[in-house]
């Protein structure tokens, strides 16, 4: 009897958080089944959409790069380039925004149901690693056709899949649990994935602004802090090996960044997660 | 077994009202104006909140196995209880200690996608209310049978009728083995013939052991299913115990809800002759009550002044209308065979029903009287009453409660 004992008062953070989050992870899979099931209901092409939308985007990614002319590296296909960019790019933009709506989306949960609030945001990442592994396909295609081999710097990649991983649900967390008071937010997660995009080297590469004499060296620094600049320059060094440079200072900033926002993110979601049924 | 399964002690939650305010949410302009304009001002902040206690010092002990209805009015904290057991939001005061598994339907259909099909409802459905996929999968066919879908699982439940969405997802939640179950004014849904049945299966559910909590405003489903009663009286206990004496208790409940001031009206006719100052119910031993019960004895209760020497031949009528404003039934002493020929020195006006027939919901009356032929107090809409479901006929059944208005005693024989 006693081992199903709650003891509920205020502000009491469950001992058993961890835990419950574990026991609840059946409800974590409905869940990211639920949101995969009901995204392409009643369209015509269904899951083609996730893999007809990274595609169009790579195209007009490559078209922008090839009339700017930036640097690829001797030997790589451009379109190769920019779709080893505009894949985890897409996978940052789609979880990072839906994580921070995650909340929103499901009060109707929040407010009726009681499970580890995180686990509404954590399925939400899910779903959208999902839409990652059907375009990483598009990548693997692309490859098989230009028949391309990587090096054995391709076992890295998974790292910085996990890398994308932590920005993206760090900052979505953090975005989530602000959004439930502040609907502010709401509007600068649109702001955020759209600007990103021009500072993010999915068009461009990264030596097109370390090789510029013209951008002072600070300027390089502050872009190479942006956590999804490490995440693909990561991928690129992953898939087309030492073609690509790493700029490391700025590498492992943007690394600690990343960490640091998982860890606020989560900081800031645990202590407000209490009160989100009652100010939703 | 002996001990408390649910122990609540000084439960307090405080919300804090914010005026002036037209948004639902808080935008980060407004904190930051208030906070600068705080600089100034620092009492703004205060002027414009202010605070209000949803359950205040809330303390009681459910033990194992008890059926226990919650009743209170409108706004009495019955579902900030609820939300606070089944851990939704956090009480601002006090403690609350469980032993045993807790499941609780607050709202009926609570994720369900109207995308998916039933099936794919019901797997998610159950998941959200705390079951495991084997759990469901081995109930699944009762779940579909007792919804009555089966021929529609594989559509998606947004083409669902309204009942058999109700349905699915009542049943979903019925078949919820919890050791506690907590549950909201659920069953105000569906038609007759499916109440009935939630019904059943509430106490079926109930009977084997385990323990319920149940919020109703259905006086008769309370007192069919439930053993105990808690009454709950702006965010404080008033009384618990069982169900009978708490349901009496709160139809009792003074300072209630039934009596309305007619004085100040002054949309009305007449000379003056009478003149109705009050209207209040008193049950059937004269005790104020809040509102009549179907099959009880209610007596509607009339003050009334005058302004004349002599009140001869006076004539009173009520007209009783339902919530559509369908005049239902008609009160009258002239009717009724009584006359009164001389009520000088009278200042009340009884008039007795002695089993109420009415259904639960809410009645418009209208109030006549006319003093030696002419009409001298005539109060349109002078107000209205409520009237909770009992056991009209009697059985300890529950009647149905969308079959008509009224009910007539009757008996059915066979030859």
């Amino acid at each position: 009897m006693s081992s199903h004992r709650v003891i509920i008062g205020p502000g009491s953070v469950s001992q058993n958080y961890w835990r419950d989050l574990w026991q609840y992870r059946g409800l974590l899979l409905f869940l990211a089944w639920r949101d995969v099931m009901v995204r392409y209901k009643q369209t015509a092409i269904g899951i083609l959409w996730a893999v007809l939308r990274p595609v169009l985007t790579i195209l007009a990614m490559w078209f922008i790069g090839w009339l700017f002319g930036s640097t690829v590296p001797a030997g790589t296909p451009r379109l190769l380039m920019v779709c080893a960019a505009t894949l985890p790019w897409q996978f940052f933009a789609t979880s990072f925004s839906e994580t921070s709506n995650s909340l929103i989306s499901n009060s109707n949960l929040l407010t009726k149901v009681y499970f580890p609030r995180l686990i509404l945001p954590f399925s939400t990442v899910l779903v959208s690693a999902i839409d990652f592994a059907v375009a990483f396909l598009i990548l693997v295609i692309m490859m098989v056709w230009y028949a391309y081999l990587p090096g054995p710097e391709v076992f890295l990649l998974p790292l910085f899949v996990l890398l994308t991983l932590v920005v993206s649900f760090g900052a979505g967390l953090l975005i989530a649990s602000l959004n439930v008071k502040y609907r502010d937010f709401r509007y600068v997660v649109p702001f955020i994935v759209q600007f990103g995009l021009y500072v993010t080297p999915v068009a461009f590469s990264s030596q097109d602004i370390f090789n510029n004499p013209g951008i002072p060296a600070v300027m390089k620094y502050l872009y190479a802090c942006n956590p999804m600049v490490a995440v693909i320059d990561g991928f690129r060094y992953c898939l087309f090996g030492a073609a690509q440079t790493i700029h490391w200072p700025g590498f492992i900033t943007s690394c600690c960044i990343s960490l640091l926002l998982l860890f606020i993110g989560i900081r800031h979601f645990r202590r407000t997660e209490r009160g989100f049924a009652d100010i939703i | 077994m002996s001990g408390p399964i649910i122990q609540v002690e000084g439960l307090g939650k405080r919300y804090t009202l914010k005026h002036q305010k037209r948004e639902s949410y808080t935008a980060l302009r407004d904190v930051i104006t208030d906070r600068a304009r705080s600089l100034f001002k620092p009492t703004v902040q205060q002027a414009s909140t202010s605070e209000f206690w949803a359950l205040k010092d809330l303390s009681f002990q459910i033990g194992q196995g008890d059926r226990v209805g919650i009743i209170g009015r409108n706004g009495a904290g019955k579902s900030t209880l609820l939300k606070i057991l089944s851990r939704i939001v956090d009480p601002t005061t006090g403690r609350v200690t469980i032993d045993g598994r807790l499941a609780s339907l607050l709202e009926v259909g609570t994720g369900f996608h109207p995308e998916l099909s039933g099936r794919e409802n019901i797997y998610l459905n159950g998941a959200i209310l705390g079951m495991s996929r084997s759990e469901i999968s081995s109930k699944f066919d009762e779940i579909v049978d007792f919804a009555g879908v089966d021929r529609f699982l594989d559509t998606p439940v947004k083409r669902y009728s309204s009942g058999m969405y109700v349905r699915l997802a009542f049943a979903v939640a019925a078949h919820l083995e919890p050791e506690i179950l907590v549950v909201d004014e659920v069953l105000a849904v569906g038609d007759a013939e499916f109440q009935r049945k939630c019904l059943g299966k509430m106490k079926e559910v109930s009977m084997g052991g385990r323990t319920v909590l149940f919020v109703s405003h259905n006086m008769a489903a309370i007192q069919n299913l439930c053993n105990t009663a808690i009454y709950l009286k702006h965010g404080q206990l008033v009384t618990q115990g069982p169900t009978a004496e708490v349901i009496n208790t709160y139809l009792k409940d003074a300072g209630s809800a039934s009596e309305m001031d007619l004085a100040s009206r002054v949309d009305r006719q007449g000379n003056g002759a009478i003149r109705y100052t009050r209207f209040h119910l008193t049950d059937g031993a004269g005790g104020a009550i809040a509102a009549a019960q179907s099959g009880s004895k209610v007596v509607f209760n009339f003050d009334f002044t005058s302004n004349a020497t002599q009140l001869r031949d006076l004539e009173i009528s009520m007209g009783i209308d339902d919530q559509y404003g369908q005049r239902i039934t008609h009160l009258s002493n002239t009717v009724s065979g009584q006359s009164f020929a001389n009520a000088e020195g009278k200042r009340c006006v009884r008039i007795e029903v002695p089993k109420c027939p009415l259904r639960n919901g809410n009645y418009t009356f209208t109030i006549f009287a006319r003093v030696a032929g002419d009409t001298a107090d005539y109060l349109l809409n002078a107000g209205s009453f409520q009237v909770e479901s009992g056991d009209f006929f009697g059985t300890g059944r529950a009647p149905d409660e969308d079959q008509g208005t009224f009910f007539v005693d009757h008996s059915f024989a066979l030859y």
